[in-house]
This record gives C-alpha cells, structure tokens and sequence, in this order.
C-alpha cells in the first residue's frame, strides 16, 4: 500500500493509504480528524473544505496521495492551543451562523480564505458569491453572511473600507 | 453577570463544540471491530425481481456477509410499521400494504433496498454490491400523482385497488353546497404543490452494535426521535424488547422531518450485528439520500372559493390528491389529513369549508412530513386562491386579507375544520409586516426597478401553523398509534448543579440553549450550572422526540412540570429546615423563603440538604432531589404571521430575484430571540427555494431526474436576500409558558408571499397562476410571449 508524508495541524503524518483515497478519507478515518465532513459525492456542498497550505479546497475531490509533502489545516487546528477561538469561528457564535453545525466546518474554512483574499475589503453580495460552494440547509445565510463581515475587521486588524458593490 | 434567563438571546453552548470540529455526529462513531454495509438498491421503478444471484458478491474480497429480503423474511424481521390509520369517508380502514426491510417479490421505486452487502471495508462492501447479479421482469410505472388513478393505470402494489391508499374526507358538505348555491361568486384555482427533498446537509447513517455478552442491541443513529425509532423498531420489525434495545442519536446534522421516520437501514445494521456479532456501519452517500430520505409535498389540488359580492367569504371546497410514494412511511398518511385539511381556515373566518383528500400509491420515493408538513401546503392554496380572487374581482389583495381575518376578540376561535384555536391577533401580525415592508411606498420601488429595465412585484400571505400535535386522547381517536405527550426528568445534584434529561432532540434547534435558559430561570440557578441531555434512550426516560415545532411547546412544558415538583419537594426540606409551615414557604429567584420573615435557604442547601439528610423529615419525605413529568397537551398551539416578499424580473432571462422579505410572526413567549430569529431565516430559506428553485422531478420512465446537487437546486446564499423579522406575541392560553413553537413557520408563509410577488411583478402580462418552482424558464416565457392586454371583466 503507497505511503503519503503530509503535515496536518502543523504536526508531520505519515500514513498508508489506498491509491483510491480521498483526502478527506485519509483526514476523517486513518487520522480520526471527524470535523471535516462529507455531505455530497458530486463536490458540491462544501462540508469537506480545508486548507492546503493555506488556501481552502474540498477535500472530497482531493486524492490523499495529491497532499503528499503539503500542509493541511482543518477545523480541529484553527483554535490556539489554549482554546482561544479564531475570529471566525467567534464570530460564528456570536452571530449564531450555525444551527445543526454540519455545514459548519467547511463554511468557517471557506469563510477565512475568503476574508484573508479579500484585504481591500467585502460587500454582502461579495462575500454571498464567496459562499456559493457552500450548502447550509439550516441558517439561510443570513446571520452566516453578518458572521464574515464582523470577522473581516478582526482579521484585518483595521475597520473594513467601504467596499466596492 | 448578563441575564441569561427567559427573553434573552443567549449565545448557544453547544456552538463551542461544532465550532471546534468536536461535534459527534453518526457517521463520526466507529466501533471496534466495524464492518461497513452498502445498499443495493434497485436502479427501476417497478419490476418483479425474478432472482438474485449473491455468490459473485459473497466471494469478493472482504465480504462477510450478503443479505436480500428473503433472508430477512426466513428471520421473521416484521415490515416497516406506519404510524397513522387513517379511515375513509365509508368507516373503512386505509389500504396499508407491506413495506419490506428489503424488497421481496418486487421493487417499487428507484432506490427500493433489495440487499445489503457486508465487508470489512467500505470499498470491499462497494465494490461486491456491483457483482449481484439480478434478474428482473420490468413492469409498467406511475410516476406522477395525477396517473395513478388514470383508468387502467399500472398498480404499485398488486392488491390496492386504483392505487388508493384513502380516500377521505372532513367538513360539513352541505353547508358549503348550500353556500356554493347562493354565492355571488366562485372563484377557483387549480395548483399543485411541488414535491420537495429535504436535504439536512448531514447524510442518514446508522451503526448496529450488539454486545454478545449481555445480548443488548444498540443502534447509533440519525434521528430526531430516538425513543420513537426503539419503539417501532423493537416491537414491529425486530422484536427486540426494551430492554435489550438502545437507540441512541448524538448529534444531528439537520433534520426538518426526514430523521423522524424509520427507515430500512436502521433494522438492517441492527440486525446484521446481532447476526454477524460484530458492529455494522451504514452512511449514505448524497446520491442515495436522494432516493431514499423520504420526500415532502406533492399535491395537486383543486380549490374553490365562493364569496359574496364584498368578497366575504362564504365557503371553502377542497379536492387534494396527495401522492404517498411507492410505501407508507411512518407517519406520511397523517400528513395530507390532520395536519393539511384541519389548517384550512388559515386566519380566516370562513364560516363552512369541505375538504376531500385522496392519497395514492405511485412509484417514488415515499412522501412524509417535511418542514411545514401540510401546513405549507394549506397555506400556499389560501394565500394563491386569496391573490387570484383579487385578480377576478379586482378587489384589493390587502383589504380582501383584512375583512376576512379572525378578529383579535374571537379568541378562542372554533374552525369549521376540528381546530380551536387558542389565542393570536392576525391583524397586528398583518399590519407590522406592512409596515415593515413599507407597502406603501412600493409604487415608487416599481418605478424605480422599471427605469432599470426590471419587473418588481410584491406579495404578501399570511400563515397559520398547527404546533405540539396533540392531545393524546384525541389524535388516538383519528388514528395515531402513538402517545403525542413528552418526558421530562430533572436531577438536582447535591451541589445544585441540574441536569435536565429530555425525550425532545436538537438537530440543529440549539435545545441545550434554549432548555438551559428555561430552567435556570424557573430554579433560579446560573445558566451554566443547567446541563441539557438528550438523544439516548438508556439516559432519558421516554419521549417522542423533535417534530412538529413541539420541542418547546410539549417538552418544554414536561421540564417545568417536572420542576414544580422539585420546588414543591424543595419547599417541604425548606419548611423543615426553617421550622415553618409548608404553605408559608416561598420559593422565588433560587431561593426558599418563610413568607414574612427574613428566614431563607438557597437552592443550592436545599439540594444538599436532600442528598445529605441529617436535619430531614425523614419520616415523610424520600432524600434526593429528582422529578419525573410526562405532558400530554391540551391542545395544539398556533403560531401564525405575514410575510411580505418583494422579487425583480430580469426581463432578458426571466430569473427572478428576492430583493426584500419581511417576516412578522406570533410565536407566542420568546425564551432566546436569537435562536427564533435563526429559526425563521432557514425556514423562509427553504421557502424560497420551493418557490423559486428546488423540485424532485421524475421523468415518465421513473426515474428521478434531480437526483444530485447538480439537478436538485439547493438555495445557495446568492439566491437570498437579507431578511428583516419582527414579533407579534399572544400568548398560548394552555401551556404553562405561553409559548406556541416557531420550527415551520418560515416555510408556511413564505412560498405563497414569493409567488404572489413574482405574479405581481408579471401584472403585466396578466399573469392568474404559476406553479412552483418558478423557474426562469417558466416566467421568460411568459415574458417573451408580450403583455396580453387585460379580457374586459
Ligand atoms: S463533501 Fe460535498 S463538496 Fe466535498
Ligand atoms: S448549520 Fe446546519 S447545514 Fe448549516
């Protein structure tokens, strides 16, 4: 069985795996990481994305062998080691933009690269196209839309400029 | 510290945890030593299965075992029970045909479950279901509602005559004839209301574990009713007593009505385990959910108003074919009946209404509750029939609504359709959306849209919603083979701490919220002293779980029926530790005090003093602090409201979008506004996307046809608006809270307020009715074919 070297939550794995794999496989059952989750088989819900050195991709159309040598973060490692949530992730519970928390993962992963690729700053209808690969049956966005916009300033460190419509 | 208790929006505890990737849902459990099962399903509508060939399969790698439907028979594993008898118009009982764990003899819809493969891996156990060989004998289909009773139709189950399941009826005929008779005017409307699926973003999964020692059986699964599936699952399918039964449903990813039922794969895994003596995983990909959750919706109707020449109206006649797919899911006959015929008066004081309700077999998925569960479906064909009666007359949609609304002072308010309701003040509802919505000043917005080269309308319904289905006595007379009460238990520990074991279950609700703040505030103890357990039957004592917008509204109420026995048992260590008469003990803000007197005890001693019973009325009083409390309601609650939509209309593509919405609801005592407010969003969500984007779809052959994400049109967070919310509170005259339950409303009352809207913005092109989902396609036709010019009335 092929072997892949990856470094997930900055801790260095090694793992065996089938050529078949998927990343999301390899995240949820050989490392036991079950906060990335599978809510589709056609790549479009968006409860599996994480991050490949830094960048948010669903793990689901990803072969684990394709990970070989990057660097995954998954929900399990955006919190500081003493608990301290991420803003995002704050800003989710603040605004309550989880109910069943399902989508959750996946909307908080997509939601910071969002956030971090948009410095000059996001309109509601910018970060509403942002989500689009992002299912959420429960919240109908609304207070998941307030979340991001409230992050945007903590992540930035600056109040957000009016954006461009 | 901020206020916690009763009114305010509390951050939700259980956010810490789905927030950090620790939520434990199904399919995140294995168990030593699991085995996975795939599903074979059949990939025909209807066909005679003339035989199944395993040994392909069974030979493959890291196959332990392959299972078809006559293994389970030889097993004496029972049918799949339906939950709801219903009686036709003639006395006699429904058509209740078996509904196989795996099918025997024949398969009646895509997706029917024929065998189940077991491997040591999931791969194993996929790539073997591909190797069964089967031989089928297809047969003629029906996929649609209105074919099943066309004459000569092909029949889904060989003894069910004309494909009828009931055929049913409710109301006074005659005196909706007598008033058809005399009317100045019959306005009628012909609709159909879309089948839908669910889609709680978390696939249905189930692990069966059986402890070969003890022979317990437990089932890990994803429901919102987990005492309800132990039942029927115990008693009908396994024959599993209680005893040796647990069922427990951590957390659930989303449910809306599609975890209440129970399906097939729950006995399959249970079973297989205590077979093959080691655990059985099953999670359904997205793909299967699609043709195995049960579906929502699906009637075609015909509605006729008549009314006077002031447009009062007179009388209601109703005619719904209610399509129940392929099988009787667990409550799916309910559905069409008692919880769509009885909501026919809406808000309105319509003095005779008659519905007759056909429900039929076709070869789909089953149809059972979905979000709203008949109650949209009421709505939707009064807030249409409302719109198009004002489109006949020319009447004003608005002062149509107002002059025929329940008034506020006729509370309680008998239905001609089985109903009382209780309390609610439809005007102040009707009046706040309006304003919130500035309809007014919408002329303006449409001159505005206009210049832009858009089509703006606006629309407006109102809803009424039937919560906390009940009382027991009542629903067992019309049919139900189930208690509608809730359990509740509260167990004060020695130090004051509580912990609060309920038969409701969150799937998404934010119950260990909600409950927490409730019962602090009745103990008057810290919120985070309160833990809320739910979801496993060896913890909880009974209950009937979280559907129906009942959570609050029953179990809530069982929680403060089991705290007034814990304060009438604390009263009494109290009066004994203060030497005072029990009936002078007061008990207010967490504390027990002699009235009159400065003499107190906390809560907190008073816990201690019953765990520790040195100073104690030993004689008449058992130590400890812990209640049980079953409530069985007096009546259903009524949640009601306006919503108001506002869409434009790209003329070139004919998509239409939502640029405002307003929701104003009754929802009775609010215990966390911001769990209600959310509660609303995603239910207006689900709305919307009925109206606008989603519908299962079945070509003639059978087969779905929106069967994936790709097909099925989930609203995705470009397709909404922002929403503005507002409250309205009456509150319920029969629970102790006051409060009514706010789970549906949002997908009540919002599909009529968005086609309203869409039907306005085609004024135009006078435009009487478009069914859902209204789909680009549909309104660019209509605006491509040019404005008719009005037919002189
Ligand atoms: S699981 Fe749905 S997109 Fe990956
Ligand atoms: S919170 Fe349930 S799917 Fe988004």
């Amino acid at each position: 069985m092929p072997q892949v070297a990856l470094t997930v939550n900055g801790k260095k794995v090694t793992v065996d795996v089938e050529g078949r794999t998927l990343l999301v496989e390899l995240l949820r059952e050989k490392l036991g990481l079950t906060g990335t989750h599978v809510g589709c088989d056609t790549s479009q819900c968006g409860a599996c994305v994480i991050h490949l050195d830094g960048a948010s991709v669903k793990s689901c159309t990803m072969l684990a062998l394709q990970a070989a040598g990057r660097s995954v973060t998954t929900i399990e490692g955006l919190a500081k080691s003493d608990g301290t949530l991420h803003p995002m992730q704050e800003m989710f519970r603040e605004h309550h933009a989880l109910q069943c928390g399902f989508c959750t993962p996946g909307m908080v992963m997509s939601a910071i690269d969002l956030v971090q690729s948009h410095p000059e700053g996001l309109s509601e209808q910018q970060i509403r196209h942002g989500l689009e690969g992002n299912l959420c049956r429960c919240t109908g966005y609304h207070n998941i839309v307030k979340a991001i916009a409230a992050a945007w300033p903590l992540m930035h460190g600056k109040t957000m400029p009016a954006a461009a419509e | 510290m901020a206020f916690e208790g009763i009114g305010a929006s509390v951050r939700r505890t259980e956010d810490q945890r789905f927030l950090s990737g620790r939520g434990n849902y199904t399919d995140d459990i294995n168990r030593p030593g699991q085995l996975y099962a795939i599903i074979r399903r059949s990939d025909r509508p209807h066909a005679r299965i003339v035989s199944i060939d395993t040994k392909a399969a069974a030979e493959m790698p890291g196959v332990v075992a392959v299972y078809t439907g006559t293994d389970l028979q030889a097993d004496n594993v029972g049918g799949l029970p339906c939950g709801w008898l219903i009686k036709n118009k003639d006395g006699t009982p429904m058509a209740e045909p078996p509904h196989p764990v795996l099918a025997v003899g024949k398969v009646r819809h895509v997706g029917d479950p024929l065998a189940v493969v077991i491997a040591e891996t999931r791969q194993q156990a996929k790539d073997a279901a591909e190797k069964l060989a089967i031989e089928w004998q297809d047969l003629p289909s029906i996929s649609s509602t209105q074919d099943a009773i066309a004459p000569g139709a092909a029949l889904v189950h060989d003894d069910v005559e004309g494909n009828v399941c009931y055929d049913w009826h409710l109301g006074d005929k005659e005196a909706v004839d007598a008033a058809f008779a005399k009317a100045a005017r019959v306005v009628r409307l012909d609709l159909t209301n879309s089948r839908l699926i669910p889609n709680a973003m978390e696939p249905r999964a189930a692990i069966g574990d059986f402890d070969r020692a003890t022979g317990e059986h437990t089932l890990f699964t994803t429901s919102q009713n987990p005492h309800v599936i132990r039942l029927l699952m115990g008693a009908f399918v396994l024959h599993i007593p209680e005893s040796h039964l647990r069922v427990v449903a951590p957390d659930v990813g989303g449910g809306f009505g599609s975890k209440i039922y129970h399906y097939a794969e729950e006995a399959i895994v249970t079973w297989a385990a205590g077979k093959l003596g080691r655990p059985v995983k099953w999670t359904a990909e997205r793909t299967e959910s699609f043709i195995s959750d049960a579906h929502g919706r699906d009637h075609v109707t015909t509605a006729e108003m008549a009314i006077d020449k002031d447009g009062n109206y007179l009388a209601l006649r109703v005619k719904t074919l209610a399509n129940m797919g392929a099988y009787l899911s667990t409550f799916a006959t309910s559905i069409p009946t008692y919880l769509y015929a009885t909501l026919l008066a809406g808000v309105y004081k319509t003095p005779a209404i008659y519905a007759e309700v056909k429900a039929v077999f076709t070869n789909t998925v089953p149809v059972d509750a979905y979000r709203g569960a008949g109650r949209p479906e009421a709505a939707y064909l009064l807030e249409r029939l409302t719109d198009v009666i004002a489109h006949d007359t020319g009447l004003d949609r608005v002062a149509l609504r107002r002059q025929n609304l329940i008034p506020a002072n006729a509370f309680p308010y008998q239905t001609p359709v089985a109903l009382q309701y209780d309390s609610g003040n439809y005007q102040a509802t009707l009046e706040s959306a309006l304003k919130a919505a500035d309809w007014n000043g919408f002329p303006a917005r449409r001159a505005a849209a206009a210049a832009k080269g858009k089509l703006r309308g606006i629309g407006i319904s109102t809803y009424i919603e039937a919560c906390g289905i009940a009382p027991s006595a009542v629903a067992g007379a019309l049919g139900a083979r189930a208690g509608l009460y809730e359990a509740a238990n509260i167990r004060v520990h020695p130090t004051g701490s509580v912990s609060v074991f309920t038969g409701s279950h969150s799937h998404g609700q934010g119950h260990e919220t909600t409950f927490a703040q409730l019962v602090a505030d009745q103990l008057g103890i810290p919120f985070n002293q309160v833990e809320i357990v739910h979801g496993d039957t060896e913890k909880i004592p009974f209950g009937m779980g979280t559907y129906g917008s009942r959570s609050l509204a029953v179990g809530g109420s069982a929680m403060v029926k089991a705290m007034d026995k814990i304060i009438a048992k604390g009263k009494r260590i109290a009066a004994h530790l203060m030497e005072a008469s029990v009936a002078d003990i007061e008990f207010k803000n967490g504390s027990f005090s002699v009235a009159g007197t400065d003499k107190s005890k906390s809560f907190g001693e008073i816990a201690l003093t019953a765990y520790v019973p040195h100073n104690y009325p030993i004689d008449e009083l058992e130590p400890g602090l812990e209640e049980n409390a079953f409530y069985d309601p007096k009546n259903f609650t009524f949640p009601a409201g306006c919503m108001v939509a506002e869409v434009e209309i790209d003329r070139d593509t004919g998509v239409p979008s939502v640029v405002s919405f307003v929701a104003v609801d009754d929802v009775g005592r609010l215990i966390n506004p911001m769990i209600v407010e959310g509660q609303v969003h995603g239910g207006v969500a689900q709305g919307i996307g009925q109206a606008l984007l989603e519908s299962a779809t079945y070509d003639v052959s059978g087969q779905i046809v929106t069967g994936s994400f790709m097909d099925y049109t989930m609203p995705r967070s470009d397709n909404l608006p922002s929403f503005k919310t507002g409250n309205e509170v009456t509150l319920c005259t029969h629970n102790p809270l006051g409060v009514k339950g706010c789970g549906e409303l949002g997908t009540i009352g919002s599909p009529p307020a968005i086609v309203n809207a869409v039907i306005d913005a085609l004024s135009e092109y006078d435009v009487r009715h478009i069914d859902m989902p209204l789909s680009p396609q549909k309104i660019w036709s209509i605006v491509a074919a040019g404005p008719k010019r009005k037919a002189a009335e």
